[in-house]
């Protein structure tokens, strides 16, 4: 049998004989992926020795951000409410999301009644699996212990609270830069979480989609309103070499977007309250908007993941 | 000369504050009265410190209040004095300034909000 491609009537880089060579080796326990838009084969064994995640296949996730529960001032008198209206907009996706991120700020002021409301309306959510990172407002006063405690149940955080997960082949990584800011600064992950980040990744395939999730953006939005991450530079170094990095930030209220070569970078809107566009303001505190405009400025992220595609597809949706 | 003007500008902005705001705090072991009003004072608008700079006699209180509607905090840098916890909005903060020198803060939570506290003999 030739290993060469005699016949491609589909155009598709395979033909019969390719298909049926593949097959056979199938039967032996070979994987054909797609990743990157690049074939690629690997035998299972060498996928178990090298400790790589299984190959890539659809998925999509949800994320949510910003929920704020607590704040009750005249930009959103009810951020509980609309928190709900985001659940439930969840609960009527006609094919649920796998797992939702929830990328920090879940309540105002860290009081752990806040925190017992936002467990108490989640609950109502179909999706019970949930990713967490801590924004600012949810380590006020204790470094983030209470937090930690209560969403950190289903992962094992290292450090501060940082951590990674696989799904469907795709690699997820959550990390925290609103700890031990220091002054004049932005936000920072600290020497600690980027050595563990560097060996996180080391092992894996470039090939491997990743996924980083943070509270405050990891790219220089505006740094004169503190929106940007002071060392973010050197954790996008050890992800250079992957094909398809997709960074997911909250903190900003707002969606924004930007790609630098294979990396993709994207801010969600809030559940609560939206904020000024960088630098159109006096300071980046909540933006009082009509009552009748604000469903349409709060939101969720859906991602998908298509294998086969270089990158995921992240579609915003407002809640009016 | 900067400062004391903006130490005026304070007391006449925080004489009409008090008039409005009858609701008093414990905070950092301060309790607050009537002659919190002649303390010096820092206001914290907009994600700033204002005064920025500001010059007491060693022993005086310094009080600041957030006008903000997002949370502050207010931590010495060199860890110099006790820090707040986080201020809601309208919540004030009192510390007695102790040995004379220049003390550098921030908000915790905003880190680009900074301030200095010149103590004076």
């Amino acid at each position: 049998m030739s290993d060469f491609i005699s016949h491609d009537h589909e155009n598709d880089g395979i033909d019969r004989r390719g298909f049926l060579h593949c097959m056979a080796w199938a039967g032996t326990g070979l994987l054909w992926t797609i990743s990157g838009g690049v074939l690629a084969s690997r035998t299972l064994a060498q996928i178990a020795k090298a400790g790589e995640p299984l190959p890539a296949t659809d998925l999509s996730f949800l994320q949510i951000s910003d929920s704020h529960i607590g704040f009750s001032k005249e930009a959103n008198k009810d951020v509980t409410a609309t928190f709900k209206i985001a659940l439930d907009r969840i609960n009527a996706m006609p094919t649920p999301p796998s797992f939702l991120i929830h990328t920090g700020d879940i309540t105002q002021l860290s009081k752990p009644e806040e925190f017992d409301t936002f467990d108490e309306v989640l609950k109502s959510c179909r999706t019970k699996d949930v990713f967490y990172v801590p924004g600012e407002h949810d380590v006020l006063n204790d470094g983030g212990k209470l937090y930690r405690e209560r969403y950190l149940k289903n992962v094992e955080g290292k450090g501060s609270g940082w951590y990674s997960f696989n799904k469907n082949g795709v690699h997820f990584i959550g990390v925290v830069n609103v700890l031990n800011l220091q002054a004049g600064g932005l936000g920072q992950l600290g020497d600690d979480q980027l050595e563990w980040l560097e060996a996180d990744v080391k092992d894996l395939g470039s090939s491997t989609p990743i996924v980083v999730f943070a509270h405050i953006p990891l790219w220089a939005v505006y740094p004169q309103w503190g929106w940007g991450t002071s060392d973010s530079e050197r954790a996008l170094g050890y992800l250079k070499r992957f094909g398809s990095v997709t960074v997911l930030n909250g903190h900003i209220h707002q969606v924004l977007q930007k790609i630098e070569g294979n990396v993709t970078f994207h801010t969600a809107m809030s559940t609560a309250f939206p904020q000024p566009a960088p630098g159109t303001a006096p300071s980046p505190g909540p933006m009082k908007v009509p009552v009748e405009k604000l469903r349409s400025m709060l939101g969720l992220t859906s991602v998908k993941y298509l294998q086969g595609k270089s990158s995921l597809a992240v579609v915003d949706s407002n809640l009016s | 000369m900067i400062t004391l003007t903006s130490e005026n500008k304070m007391a006449a902005l925080l004489c009409g504050i008090v008039f409005l705001n009858l609701s008093l705090f414990v905070l950092g072991g301060e309790m607050k009265n009537a002659d919190s009003t002649k303390q010096n004072r820092i206001e914290i608008k907009d994600f700033a410190f204002n005064p920025q700079t500001l010059t007491v006699k060693s022993g005086k209180k310094v009080t600041w209040i957030n006008r903000d509607e997002e949370p502050h905090t207010i931590v010495s840098v060199e860890k110099q004095f006790k820090k707040s916890t986080a201020l809601d909005t309208d919540q004030e903060f009192t510390i007695t300034a102790g040995a004379p020198g220049t003390y550098t803060y921030f908000c915790s939570v905003h880190p680009k909000m900074t301030g200095t506290i010149v103590v004076e003999k």
